[in-house]
C-alpha cells in the first residue's frame, strides 16, 4: 500500500548549492526561450509561421527546472505548447524554427509544425496537440523503460518518464486514465501539470473542482503529489529533484503542479479580454529570468555584463536560427507520401529520418 | 505436418511464438493474463510469460491504447487485445489520431508498430452497442493497416505478419470463428499482407469478402453453382494494404463482380472496392459492380431482424443473380 502524501515544496535549497556553470546554464536555457518566442510571434505576424502557435514565455522556468532534474536518456513528453521544452531538452533552435515556417530541415521535416515538436536523439517524444492525448503515452514511455530494464535487459528499472500538461488537461479522461494505469502498473512517470491559471479563456476555477488545491486530483489515485512555485527556476528544480530521485528509485508515478503564467495569450489570436492588465503585470513582475539573475548577481561571481553577453549570445543564436531557416527549403512534394507507412508499398515511400537526426549525436 | 487446431488457438499459437522470438513483444488487455482472456485466446500465456509480458488492464481502453502508443515509440512492440472492436471506440483518438500518425508528424523519427486486435462484427445478439464492424470506419484512415483473417490457418499467419509489421495493424478477428477448426501446420508460417486468395475458384462471377460473410460467399456459390453459376470467391485477407489486382484479374476473367462487406454500405470498404473494380474494369464488366452489405440501420437485438441485417447466403445469391442476368 502506498501511502498518499502531498508534500509541501522543497524544504531544502539544492539549486542554491550547484556550481556557477549550472545556474549560468539556466540563465542560458530561460533567454534563448525568451528569445526564440519573440522571434517566433514576429514570424507569425508576418505570415511566416501557419496554423496554431502557442508561446511559452513566462513559463520558461517549468521546463528549464524540471528538465534540469532528469538524466537526459529519460524521456520526456508535452502538449501543444512545446518550443521551450524542446529547446530546454538540447534541440537547436534551427530545427525548431524551421519547423514552424514548413522547411525540410524541420525537425520533423516540415510535417509537424509548431504543435508537434519532436526530438529523438533528446528523447524527446512530442509535442502533442491533442489536450490530455500526451498522458497515457507518457506511461508508456515509463511502461517501456521499466520493461526494457527489467524484462530485456533483466535488471532493476532505471528510468523515468515526465509528461508535461496544461491545468485544463486535468480535465480529459486520458488523463485520469494514465493516472490509475500508472497508479495500478506502477509507472516511473511524473505528471507535471503547468499550471498558468488558464485553459484559453477558461479560468482553472471555471474549468476544474479542487482548482486551489490541485495535488487533490492525484490522492485519489495514490499517487505522491507536490505544489511548486513554477516561476522561480530555482525552486522548480529544489522540489522536482527529489522527487525525480524517489519515483526513479521506488519505480513509482508522481503528481507535480507547478504555478506558473503565460505572460501572452493562449495563441497568437487570443486578445486576452478574459484577465486583468493588473494580473498581468503581478505575475510579470516575478519574472523567473530577472529572478534568477538577480540571485546570481548577489550570490555568485555575475555581473551585468556577463547578462548582457548571455542575452547577445542568445539573440545572435536565434538570428542565426533564422538565417538558417530561411535557407532551408520547404519540403519536397515527395515528402508528402514518405513516412505514413515505415515500409513502401502502393503510392507510399517508406520513410526518411530529417536533417536533425543525421546531424545529432544520439546519445 | 499439420494438425486441426481451433481459430483462438491459432491466434495464441501466433502470439506465443512471436513472444518466444523477441523480447520486445508483450500481450496486454483487459482480462488478458489472470482471466486467461475474455475469450480464452489468451489461455496459458501468463504461466508461461509471467505478469510483466501479458499484462492486465484496468478497463481503460483510451489509457492502455496510449500506453501502448507511447511505449511503441520506444521500441516496444505491444499486443493490444480490445474485448471487442466496438469498445476501441472510446480509445478512438488513441488507435487513430496518435497511432497511425506518429510516424508523420514525427518526419519520420517514431514508429508505432502495435497490433490491435479483437472482436469485430456481430457476436449474435448482443445489440447495436457491441455489434460493431469497424472495417469501413477505421479503413478510412492512411498509417495503419488492416487484416481480417477467415480462418485458423490465416488467424494464426496474418497475426504473425502483423507482430512483425513496423506500422500500427488493425487485427479484426471474429467471436464466432473463434471455435472453428482448421488446418495449421506444425512448421513456422507466415501469411504476408496484401495477398489476396482465391477460396473458390470460377468463371461467372467474382465474389469478394473478408472474413467471416466469406462463409455466406462459400455457401451461395455452392448453392449457385447447382444452377450453374460458378462464382469465384476471393478473400481479401487484409483491407490496408488491399490486393486489388488479384481481385481484377479475376473480374477480368468473369466480367461480373459482387463485394459482400458486413459493414454499412455508406462511404464502405465495399463501396471502395466496388469503385476501384469500375476504375479499374471498366470495359471488363457487363454491368455494373453490386455490393452485398449490413442493412444501414443499427444493429438490432431481435434474432430474425439481426438476421436480417446481416449480409447471409441469400442476399449474396440474390445480387449474383441479378447482377449476372440470371434474375
Ligand atoms: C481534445 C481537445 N479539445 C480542445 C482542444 C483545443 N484547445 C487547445 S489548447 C486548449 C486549452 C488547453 O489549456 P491548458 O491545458 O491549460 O494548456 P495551456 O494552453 O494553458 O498550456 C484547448 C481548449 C484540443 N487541442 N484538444
Ligand atoms: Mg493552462
Amino acid at each position: 500500500m502506498s501511502t498518499i502524501t502531498t508534500r509541501p515544496a522543497a524544504d531544502e535549497n539544492l539549486a542554491a548549492k550547484l556550481p556557477d556553470e549550472t545556474l549560468r546554464k539556466w540563465l542560458r536555457d530561460m533567454l534563448l526561450i525568451r528569445e526564440f518566442e519573440v522571434r517566433t510571434m514576429q514570424a507569425y505576424q508576418n505570415r511566416l509561421i501557419g496554423g496554431f502557435c502557442h508561446i511559452y514565455v513566462g513559463q520558461e522556468a517549468v521546463a528549464v527546472g524540471a528538465l534540469a532534474a532528469l538524466e537526459e536518456t529519460d524521456p520526456i513528453i508535452t502538449a501543444y505548447r512545446d518550443h521551450g521544452h524542446a529547446l530546454a531538452r538540447g534541440m537547436d533552435p534551427k530545427y525548431c524554427m524551421a519547423e514552424m515556417f514548413g522547411r525540410i530541415g524541420g525537425c520533423a521535416k516540415g510535417k509537424g509544425g509548431s504543435m508537434h515538436m519532436f526530438d529523438k536523439p533528446h528523447h524527446m517524444y512530442g509535442g502533442h496537440g491533442i489536450v490530455g492525448a500526451q498522458c497515457p503515452l507518457a506511461a508508456g514511455l515509463a511502461f517501456a523503460r521499466k520493461y526494457t530494464d527489467e524484462v530485456i535487459e533483466n535488471r532493476a528499472s532505471t528510468g523515468v518518464a515526465m509528461c508535461f500538461l496544461g491545468d485544463g488537461a486535468l480535465n480529459q479522461g486520458a488523463f485520469h486514465e494514465a493516472m490509475n494505469l500508472a497508479g495500478v502498473l506502477h509507472l516511473p512517470v511524473i505528471y507535471v501539470v503547468e499550471n498558468n491559471g488558464y485553459a484559453m479563456g477558461t479560468s482553472v476555477a471555471r474549468g476544474t473542482t479542487m482548482a486551489h488545491e490541485l495535488t487533490a486530483k492525484a490522492a485519489a489515485y495514490g499517487i505522491d503529489a507536490t505544489s511548486i512555485d513554477g516561476m522561480d527556476v530555482m525552486e522548480v528544480y529544489n522540489g522536482m529533484k527529489p522527487i525525480v530521485d524517489r519515483c526513479r528509485r521506488s519505480v513509482q508515478p508522481a503528481f507535480v503542479e507547478a504555478r506558473t503564467y503565460r505572460y501572452k495569450g493562449h495563441s497568437m489570436s487570443d486578445p486576452r479580454k478574459y484577465r486583468t492588465k493588473d494580473e498581468e503585470q503581478q505575475y510579470e513582475a516575478q519574472d523567473p529570468i530577472e529572478k534568477l539573475a538577480g540571485f546570481m548577481m548577489s550570490e555568485r561571481k555575475f555581473a551585468e555584463a556577463d547578462y548582457d553577453s548571455l542575452a547577445k549570445a542568445v539573440r545572435k543564436q536565434v538570428r542565426e536560427a533564422r538565417q538558417w531557416t530561411d535557407l532551408s527549403p520547404p519540403p519536397d512534394i515527395e515528402e508528402l507520401y514518405t513516412d505514413v507507412y515505415a515500409d513502401a508499398w502502393g503510392p507510399y515511400h517508406g520513410t526518411s529520418l530529417p536533417l536533425m537526426m543525421k546531424e545529432t549525436q544520439q546519445e | 505436418m499439420s494438425r486441426q487446431i481451433e481459430y483462438r488457438d491459432a491466434l495464441r499459437e501466433a502470439m506465443s511464438e512471436e513472444m518466444r522470438r523477441d523480447p520486445r513483444v508483450f500481450l496486454m488487455g483487459e482480462e488478458v493474463a489472470e482471466y486467461n482472456g475474455a475469450y480464452k485466446v489468451s489461455r496459458g500465456m501468463l504461466e508461461e510469460f509471467g505478469p510483466q509480458r501479458v499484462i492486465d488492464t484496468p478497463i481503460s481502453e483510451t489509457g492502455f491504447t496510449g500506453l501502448a502508443v507511447g511505449a511503441a515509440m520506444m521500441g516496444l512492440r505491444p499486443i493490444i487485445e480490445f474485448m471487442s472492436w466496438s469498445f476501441s471506440l472510446v480509445a478512438a483518438d488513441q488507435i487513430l489520431n496518435n497511432a497511425p500518425k506518429m510516424l508523420y508528424m514525427s518526419g519520420g523519427q517514431f514508429g508505432c508498430p502495435i497490433v490491435f486486435r479483437g472482436n469485430n462484427g456481430a457476436g449474435g445478439q448482443l445489440g447495436s452497442t457491441h455489434s460493431w464492424c469497424v472495417e469501413s470506419l477505421y479503413a478510412n484512415v492512411p498509417g495503419l493497416k488492416m487484416a481480417i483473417p477467415f480462418d485458423p490457418y490465416d488467424a494464426k499467419g496474418l497475426l504473425k505478419t502483423a507482430v512483425r509489421d513496423d506500422n500500427p495493424v488493425f487485427f479484426l478477428e471474429s467471436e464466432r470463428l473463434l471455435s472453428v477448426k482448421g488446418e495449421v501446420p506444425e512448421e513456422e508460417y507466415l501469411v504476408p499482407f496484401q495477398q489476396a486468395l482465391v477460396r473458390r475458384p470460377g468463371a461467372d462471377c467474382t465474389v469478394v469478402s473478408f472474413g467471416r460473410p466469406l462463409y455466406f460467399c462459400l455457401e451461395a456459390a455452392q448453392a449457385l453453382a447447382e444452377d450453374g453459376i460458378e462464382c469465384e470467391v476471393i478473400d481479401g485477407r487484409t483491407i490496408r494494404p488491399l490486393d486489388i489486382e488479384t481481385i481484377v484479374q479475376s473480374v477480368r476473367k468473369t466480367n461480373y463482380c459482387v463485394v459482400v462487406d458486413q459493414s454499412w454500405p455508406f462511404a464502405s470498404v465495399g463501396a471502395e472496392i466496388a469503385a476501384q473494380v469500375h476504375e479499374r474494369c471498366f470495359d471488363d464488366l457487363d454491368n455494373h459492380v453490386a455490393r452485398v452489405h449490413a442493412d444501414d440501420v443499427p444493429p438490432p437485438y431481435a434474432y430474425n431482424l439481426e438476421q436480417e441485417m446481416l449480409p447471409n447466403a441469400r442476399k449474396i445469391c440474390e445480387a449474383v443473380r441479378s447482377v449476372t442476368y440470371n434474375a
